[in-house]
């Protein structure tokens, strides 16, 4: 691994984009915008935006909050506040934050929500996160919309058209009423044309782990890839310039074979290939990634990176067909498919990346990713035969993240995986 | 030359050494408990593999002779016994002078006396178990030099006044760790020769007709020995000489276990605990498909394919109620060994109801359950069962017991746990399930990485990782009676 660190010219422009963002958001006193809190699965960027306003969300502060290690004095507030020890740490994250002063990573504070948008159901805990924080900010509009699970696989004309019904309804009217900006069409299926854009260039980038070296890591830079499309970016010109950027840059690994690049260089030998499910942990992620990379683990795709939007199944925002597309996206999130549906996406890309290995970080606070997770792990060791592994942590609690637990978790992981190669590859010889 | 192959467990509780030639067959084995130094439970359990191999060299050696001579094997086994016992006298030489020195340092009042009784304590425990030794009479303790001598040093102090009880404790206390912590080379041919030279006077003190209560003895065979060692003795004294000259060179080794990252061995030769008790149960159960291990602070539910490669584990996570050492933990809290508590629980007339998701807590339940009357063989029953119920789900997780089971660790040496597991098993994945059980179970992990350690010259190692691996399913290995 070299020790030479080059920041690529789309993490820079990543960084400006956030910070302009935190930026507008600490001037809304003065420029007057208004503030819609949502969440990363189902939200509706392109919506927030046609009505001028700025988006917060509240799970990519707790994450934020975790990386900067403030995470535990936050959950600790929380935690004296009566939230209890089960509660996913997220919320109590947030809250933590609020309860001091809400100031966000850039240590600008975070203005206040105008209007509290739930577009996605699926996690019960949003809801209940929402009905915190309405307590916390009376004043706050709120308006949630019921996503139908996609309980049997499919999404029906009668699910398509209760969701638009909701946005036509509940939604658009008291977005108008919040930022007193009448709905313009036009400008939303703008918005769905720079979105689609994006979500093509962003399918690319992740299909790219199809090469040897995979030139990414898909799950622990992942993470950071995915961060302008989550985070209110998606229907922007911007995003589409970032995703080009990008994928540029990755092209030009690939052209010169190289593999991911880590926080202390490039990936020297790509030894495993894996697909992850459940997110990272937030607390220790350099720590928990080294572990990865240390031993020549690259992951070639994660359900993760999928929690904003499912793109590699072939969804795109239409521009054509405006509310529909957007109520679609919303049922199409990851943790809103059904099981079968999660193993059979796993599975493809299990088969069409090539991995060695598949993983499950379970978090203790997390019902929406946990539910399932062992049942999927079988289902997919059944079928296609490959090495599974099962490790818990949690996403922003320090108290659960056990380095020397998991470390000893991993290291048998991937000494299975070393010896199933020696193994088949001594097979394959004598098959010869 | 003969080429011989190393594998080491350190465990949290326990450090396991195995020691196997190059047909995949154990030579040797050792075990010590694991204290503060891992470093010195590896060497003890390494050396003390070594004189066993050399132990289990000379009776292949003597293979014919024996047959002809039966005297010879039971001659072997006292020389044996005498041998470990010169070892312990060792040791308990150092502990005695530290215990000494500890009670001048510490015992401030009454000194006098509580020297005195020290030295009373010492004068009688030593020659205890020095019989004990040489009768053979340490059973399944005799492995560890702590239990042994703690069970009669805490009995004597208990039974002294508070005073006394004390400062003696104390000096215990402060005394054993150093001790056990210290690595004690021997010559074994000198110790072999001295154990042989301590046999001859017990032989010859033995009596002609033994006493109708030394029920112990092996009458026929001693009263033979008290005749006629001496006819064996002279060439059995050769075969030691060419025994102790051999150099068991150890070609390859792999360690495993919690302490492995502790010890000096190349990147190479460290193996996780779970691949290394998947491949030990499954070379010595070839049908094996499922493994549970149950050690000192983790439970490992292992799915194996047919070649001994692990396809999927689970362990347990955030608490390790339900381990090993909630068993010691319980031990302590009754005040009893480890060894005593799966007999007793054998003993319930029925399993009190304990919770298992903590050991403190457990712990808290005991003591309430004592107060309100409950019979003590009835709870630890109760604990037992708890164990293995975590066990069951952890197994379950893992996907269940898919074909041929085996159970390995420590704790399968526990005839209580060992019960529920059948019962357990049985319940759930049904009575047809083969279930194996071994008497060395708690070598497995040591087994396993042994094993790898042949292995790895052909696989692993750097220069020679393009040569093909070997047959996995060919591997056979010959270890006493499984049960």
């Amino acid at each position: 691994m070299t020790t030479d660190v080059k920041k690529e010219r789309s993490m820079t422009i990543q960084k400006e984009m956030v910070a302009g963002l935190f930026k507008d958001l600490a001037n809304v006193q003065t420029t007057g915008k208004k503030v819609c809190y949502t969440f990363i699965p189902g939200n509706l960027s392109e919506l927030i935006r046609t009505f001028d306003m700025l988006p917060v969300y509240p799970e990519i502060n707790a994450l934020q909050s975790a990386m900067r290690k403030k995470s535990a004095s936050y959950i600790r507030e929380a935690e004296k506040h009566a939230h209890s020890e089960d509660v996913c740490t997220y919320v109590k994250c947030d809250v933590g934050m609020m309860l001091n002063g809400n100031i966000g990573p850039t240590g600008e504070k975070i203005p206040e929500p105008d209007i509290l948008l739930l577009s996605y159901t699926g996690c019960f805990t949003f809801m209940k996160w929402f009905e915190t924080l309405k307590r916390n900010y009376p004043n706050a509009e709120v308006v949630m919309i019921h996503t139908p699970y996609q309980e049997n696989g499919t999404i029906t004309d009668e699910m398509r058209d209760y969701m638009t019904r909701q946005l036509r309804e509940e939604v658009i009217p008291k977005m108008e009423k919040v930022s007193g900006i009448p709905f313009d069409e036009k400008k939303l299926k703008k918005h769905l044309e720079h979105a689609k854009e994006a979500e093509d260039w962003i399918t690319k980038i992740f299909d790219s782990t199809k090469h040897r070296p995979s030139p990414i890591d898909a799950y622990f830079a992942g993470v950071y890839y995915i961060g302008p499309i989550n985070i209110g970016f998606r229907g922007t010109p911007e995003a589409v310039e970032y995703y080009k950027e990008l994928y540029k840059e990755i092209r030009e690994r690939i052209d010169n074979g190289l593999g991911p690049i880590t926080p202390e260089g490039e990936m020297a030998e790509e030894k495993y290939r894996l697909v992850v499910e459940g997110p990272p942990n937030w607390t220790n992620f350099r720590e928990f990634w080294k572990i990865f990379y240390d031993m020549g683990a690259v992951i070639v795709a994660s359900s993760y990176t999928k929690v904003g939007g499912v793109y590699d199944m072939g969804f795109r925002h239409d521009p054509q067909r405006p509310l529909e597309s957007l109520a679609e996206y919303c049922m199409n999130c990851y943790t809103n498919l059904n099981l079968p549906q999660r193993i059979d996406l796993l599975g493809k890309c299990i088969e069409e990346y090539q991995a060695d290995g598949y993983l499950t970080n379970s978090i203790k606070s997390c019902n929406s990713f946990s539910a399932g997770q062992l049942g999927m792990m079988r289902e997919l060791e059944d079928r296609l035969e490959i090495p599974v592994g099962f490790i818990e942590s949690d996403l922003v609690d320090p108290r659960y993240f056990s380095y020397s637990n998991i470390k000893n978790r991993l290291e048998s992981f991937f000494q299975m995986l070393k010896q199933r190669k020696i193994n088949y590859q001594s097979t394959a010889a004598e098959a010869i | 030359m003969s080429k011989y192959y190393l594998g080491i467990d350190l465990g949290s509780t326990t450090s396991k050494a195995v020691i196997i030639n190059d047909k995949d067959e154990i030579l040797g084995r050792g075990i010590t408990n694991t204290r503060a130094n891992y470093k010195v439970a590896a060497d003890i359990a390494r050396e003390e593999a070594i004189y066993d191999a050399r132990f289990t060299l000379l009776m292949q050696k003597l293979d014919r002779e024996i047959d002809s001579k039966p005297v010879l094997r039971q001659y072997l086994n006292d020389i044996r016994a005498v041998f470990q016992y010169l070892q312990f006298e060792r040791r308990m030489q150092r502990l005695e002078e530290e215990l000494r020195a500890a009670v001048d340092k510490f015992a401030y009042d009454h000194k006098a006396a509580i020297v005195e009784r020290l030295e009373l304590i010492l004068t009688t425990i030593g020659p205890e178990i020095k019989k004990d030794f040489l009768d053979n009479n340490l059973g399944s303790k005799n492995q560890f030099f702590r239990d042994i001598v703690s069970e009669r040093y805490n009995e004597m102090a208990e039974k002294m006044d508070k005073v006394y009880f004390e400062p003696l404790m104390l000096a215990f206390d402060k005394s054993i760790t150093p001790v056990e912590n210290q690595m004690v080379t021997f010559n074994f041919k000198e110790l072999v020769h001295e154990s042989m030279k301590m046999l001859e006077q017990k032989y010859r003190d033995l009596p002609d007709k033994p006493a109708i209560e030394d029920k112990g003895w092996y009458y026929s065979e001693l009263n033979y020995l008290k005749d006629n060692y001496r006819d064996v003795e002279e060439s059995l004294r050769q075969y030691i000489d060419e025994i102790a000259a051999q150099n068991i060179h150890i070609s390859n080794m792999v360690g495993t276990g919690y302490g492995r990252a502790l010890l000096p061995f190349p990147e190479d030769c460290i193996k996780s605990e779970i691949l290394c008790h998947a491949f030990g149960a499954h070379a010595v159960f070839p049908d094996t498909r499922t493994v549970l291990d149950i050690g000192g602070q983790d439970t490992k539910a292992i799915q194996v394919d047919s070649h001994g490669l692990v396809t999927s584990f689970h362990m347990n996570d955030r608490c390790a109620a339900g381990c090993g050492r909630y068993l010691g933990y319980i031990a302590d809290e009754f005040n009893i060994s480890l060894n005593e508590l799966g007999p007793e629980a054998l003993d319930a007339e029925h399993e009190t109801n304990i919770c298992s998701t903590c050991t403190v807590f457990a712990g808290a339940e005991v003591r309430e359950l004592l107060n309100v009357g409950e019979k003590r063989s009835n709870i630890l029953a109760g604990l037992h069962r708890a164990i293995v119920q975590r066990a069951m789900s952890l197994l379950a997780r893992s996907g269940g017991v898919r074909n041929e089971f085996t159970f390995t660790g420590g704790v399968a040496r526990n005839q209580a746990v060992l019960k529920y597991v059948k019962e357990m098993v049985a319940e759930s994945y049904g009575k047809d399930i083969k279930m194996n059980i071994h008497t060395d179970s708690i070598f497995m992990g040591a087994l396993g990485g042994a094993m790898f350690a042949r292995r790895n010259i052909e696989t692993d190692l750097p220069e020679k990782k393009q040569q093909k691996a070997p047959k996995k399913d060919k591997i056979k290995v010959t270890i006493n009676d499984p049960s």
